[in-house]
């Protein structure tokens, strides 16, 4: 299909100012981009979980599976495995694959599963309205913790290194330009892209300030130097006071995940006869 | 009817598991249809394993075991002790003389393998000569069987057998049966072929007794059969990446047991209201709970039936044997995509890890291809149409925006919370279950064996289904057993149940759940025989039952 709407007509609920405004328009400026290369927008897929990040898949104009809450990686496995020509994108929030579904953005990082993992990270559960998430600082006071959270957030970055994502980014949702190359890059990585992308709620985290006085750009980094990624990753903690780099940290070549051969089309007659041929070895 | 029975039983790490399974390859070529039961600890070395094999001139498996035995091979003396108080005949005792203490004959097991230079594992083949010898089996059957089934020093097995099959006598001649030798095969590799001959692309499972022997099964095979096999993180993922398969054109199973299944709820309720299909392989063991790992029960039939939040349709059906578990797999796999809802093979310990006599399977009877989007126009995921079923396009289909949807949605698969559409899409979805019931008026849905014009049945489902035909036989009883029991088959069991005036449910769990479902489509019950110690009916107890009901 081209020269297709790349919005639905779906009416848009994000509060105003919320961040995902800027990762739809950027993802609507990629997918307006590979229409202009003559790349046909029905090989893409947008995967989603449950939370405000989630609604995109509403949105965009793309085939889409909106999935449930921290589940959007296990459906993109399976879409990406079962037609490996599909580019994937999950776009996920961070309550969603932080929390809920941690357990599988761990491992499609150790398989390095050929997808592109964007995660809406505004530290803060937006559609259950405020409570803290894995990335909220210590301290945070929301809904379910209003005397501060004891907890320290983790570094979802550091995690991402060690689960052997290869291709790890942070982006900011006031800094577009840049956001959009890093995706682009992200979808053009042959394995597990991450990008942590933080963006404010305007209802319940509006932390403009904090970023704005904080951020910088990557610069003179070596992607490919493990070390080096590690320790620029662990500048920032996601709680304290530190400087937060964005850009690209880490990005290696490793052989993707590709377990099998469902794409060996047999005909109903084929697998009768090797069923016999099976059966055969039993008797 | 030639009945008969040989256990063998040693400690787990012994290998009874494959002695057994050569032991039932001689009965097989003796011209007897089988059945082996595998009974085991939930442990790797150590503790009592038994296989028991029946063997009967019939044609059709016994899908059962029975407790008075022919022949008993003791590698340990646990199994002397436990067993040998049932042994018809203590002559026909054969034991490794080096480890156990009993009547019958001893095979020196240590003395043949150091003579013969044979590795210690190979002392089972000494005792399956042994045996071989004692039951008149000729050498001939032997040697093919070792030939076929011992892939490795097939020659050296050989020899180790031949010295036991030369030391001992024959007690009691087991006479030659009247059935071709037929494929042995378990009840979750039966399962696998099915969902093969369905059209299966990907089976994706986490392990779980007594279901792992499907993914054992399909794993070690999936080049011969062309498909994907994947072991995921948890059952959460298992059941979504199988969602993804869907979405994106490929058919998915997947597999478990009742506490993978507990954590595969979430997303059934999402195949419910996404409308994905999806095979889920069930194999029940004793719960609640982690429970009895490698026993088996029917208790998980309620949960199955209403597992997931809110309401949709869904398909389950209980095969009985491996021949049904074949047919009815791949007819499940054709279900959930003709009709896009989730179907159940409800299985157990007993039919998943029972190996079985088997035919070669014809064609498994399916209708003809399941048409998809016609490519015309806009492509609406959920289109509304008489039978509930949308036509089906996979992402990534040239010219179709495909939104598969979680919330509630509209036809185009964009959530909405606007009441008229949610009460259309939840009439669609119901509708599904009339068009799923029109396409299983095909087939046959409840069986009907024993004494069928019988005033007193017994009703069954699954797996006892051998049991109670035996059962029934014995004391002239009517044996009805839905195959399908979601939806409900309410017109075919009560046809089944014509002239009956006494029903007696037998089921193994604690309270008839079966029997339950039967009493709220107002089918009395009247008696309830209910095993839940893990262990499954076999004819004789079931017999002693039955006739304390009817006294």
């Amino acid at each position: 299909m081209t020269g297709r709407e790349l919005i639905t007509g779906a009416k848009n609920t994000w509060c105003p100012g919320c961040g995902n405004f800027t990762i739809q328009h950027t993802l609507k400026n990629i997918l307006a981009l590979r229409e202009k290369e003559g790349t046909s927008l029905d090989d893409i897929v947008l995967v989603s979980g449950i939370g405000c990040h989630a609604k995109i898949a509403d949105y965009l104009n793309i085939s889409s599976f909106y999935a449930l809450h921290g589940r959007t990686i296990p459906v993109a496995t399976g879409i990406k495995l079962a037609n490996p020509d599909l580019t994937v994108i999950c776009c996920c929030g961070d309550g969603d694959c932080y929390a809920e579904g941690l357990d599988h953005l761990v491992f499609a990082a150790k398989r390095n599963l050929d997808i592109t993992v964007i995660v809406h990270d505004n530290r803060v559960y937006g559609l259950t309205t405020g409570q803290y998430t894995p990335t909220s600082p210590l301290g945070f006071r929301g809904r379910s913790t209003p005397s501060g959270t004891p907890e320290s957030p983790f570094n979802p970055l550091e995690l991402m290194l060690a689960a052997g994502a290869t291709f790890i980014a942070r982006g900011y949702t006031r800094k577009m330009p840049q956001l959009e190359a890093m995706i682009r890059a992200g979808i053009a990585h042959r394995g597990f892209a991450f990008l942590d992308v933080l963006q404010i709620c305007a209802s319940f985290f509006p932390a403009t300030d904090y970023y704005s006085q904080r951020i910088y750009d990557l610069a003179g980094h070596d992607r490919a130097d493990f070390s080096q990624a590690c320790d620029r990753i662990r500048e920032w903690d996601y709680s304290g006071d530190a400087k937060i780099a964005l850009g690209v940290f880490y990005e290696k070549d490793a052989p993707v995940f590709s377990p099998g051969s469902a794409n060996n089309p047999r005909s109903p007659g084929q697998r009768a006869a090797a069923v016999l041929d099976f059966l055969k070895t039993r008797v | 009817m030639n009945d008969i029975s040989v256990i063998i039983g040693g400690k787990a790490g012994d290998g009874i598991n494959s002695a057994g399974a050569i032991i039932a390859q001689l009965i097989n070529h003796l011209g007897y249809s089988l059945y082996l039961y595998f009974d085991y600890p939930s442990l790797i070395r150590g503790g009592h394993n038994y296989a028991i094999i029946r063997g009967t001139d019939r044609p059709e498996s016994p899908g059962t075991h029975a407790l008075d035995t022919g022949f008993l091979l003791a590698l340990d003396q646990a199994t002397v002790d436990q067993h040998a108080g049932r042994q018809q005949d203590p002559a026909a005792i054969i034991f490794n003389a080096d480890l156990v203490r009993s009547a019958g004959q001893g095979v020196p097991v240590k003395t043949i393998l150091q003579e013969l230079q044979a590795p210690e594992i190979m002392g089972n083949s000494a005792l399956i000569g042994g045996f071989a010898k004692a039951a008149g089996i000729g050498w001939d059957v032997v040697e093919g069987v070792f030939r076929s089934h011992i892939p490795k020093a097939a020659d050296t097995n050989l020899r180790v057998a031949r010295r036991a099959y030369d030391l001992l006598k024959t007690v009691k001649a087991i006479p030659q049966g009247n059935n071709p030798p037929r494929p042995l095969v378990t009840g979750n590799e039966a399962i696998g072929l099915g969902l093969v001959q369905g059209g299966l692309d990907a089976y994706v499972s986490y392990p779980m007794t007594p279901s792992s022997g499907v993914l054992h099964f399909l794993a070690a095979e999936k080049d011969r059969f062309g498909i994907t096999v994947l072991h995921p993180e948890n059952e959460i993922a298992v059941i979504l990446m199988a969602l993804g398969f869907a979405a994106a054109g490929k058919k998915a199973a997947v597999g478990t047991s009742g506490g993978g299944f507990c954590l595969m709820t979430e997303g059934l309720s999402l195949a419910g209201m996404a409308e994905v299909p999806v095979v889920i392989v069930m194999s029940q063991r004793t719960g609640p709970s982690t429970g009895l790992p490698t026993y088996t029960g029917q208790a998980d039939l309620r949960f199955v039936i209403h597992a997931g939040q809110g309401e949709f349709p869904r398909f389950i059906v209980a095969p009985g044997n491996a021949e049904e578990a074949v047919v009815w797999s791949a007819r499940a796999m054709d279900l959930a995509w003709r009709c896009q809802v989730p179907a159940f093979i409800l299985a157990d310990k007993t039919l998943s890890e029972g190996t079985y006599s088997m035919p070669f399977p014809g064609d498994p009877g399916l209708p003809g291809a399941i048409s998809g989007w016609d490519g015309d126009g806009e492509y609406r995921r959920y289109a509304i149409t008489p039978g509930g079923v949308s036509p089906l396009a996979a992402v990534g289909t040239k010219g179709a925006v495909v939104k598969v949807n979680s919330y509630a949605h509209d036809e185009d698969g964009i959530t909405t919370e606007e009441a008229g559409t949610v009460l259309g899409m939840a009439g669609k979805r119901t509708a599904k279950e009339e068009s799923l019931r029109r396409e299983l008026a095909r087939y046959e849905q409840v069986r009907v064996s024993g004494s069928r014009d019988s005033s007193t049945a017994l009703l069954v489902w699954g797996s006892p289904a051998g049991a109670c035909t035996l059962a029934g036989e014995a004391l002239g009883l009517r044996v009805v057993r839905p195959v399908v029991l979601w939806p409900f088959p309410g017109d075919a069991l009560r046809a089944a149940l014509g002239g009956v005036n006494r029903v007696i449910a037998v089921e193994e769990n604690q309270t008839g759940q079966f029997a339950d479902l039967a009493a709220a489509n107002g089918i009395a019950v009247s008696d309830r025989i209910l095993k839940y110690d893990g262990r499954p009916f076999v004819p004789d107890e079931l017999v002693g039952r039955i006739t304390e009901v009817l006294r």
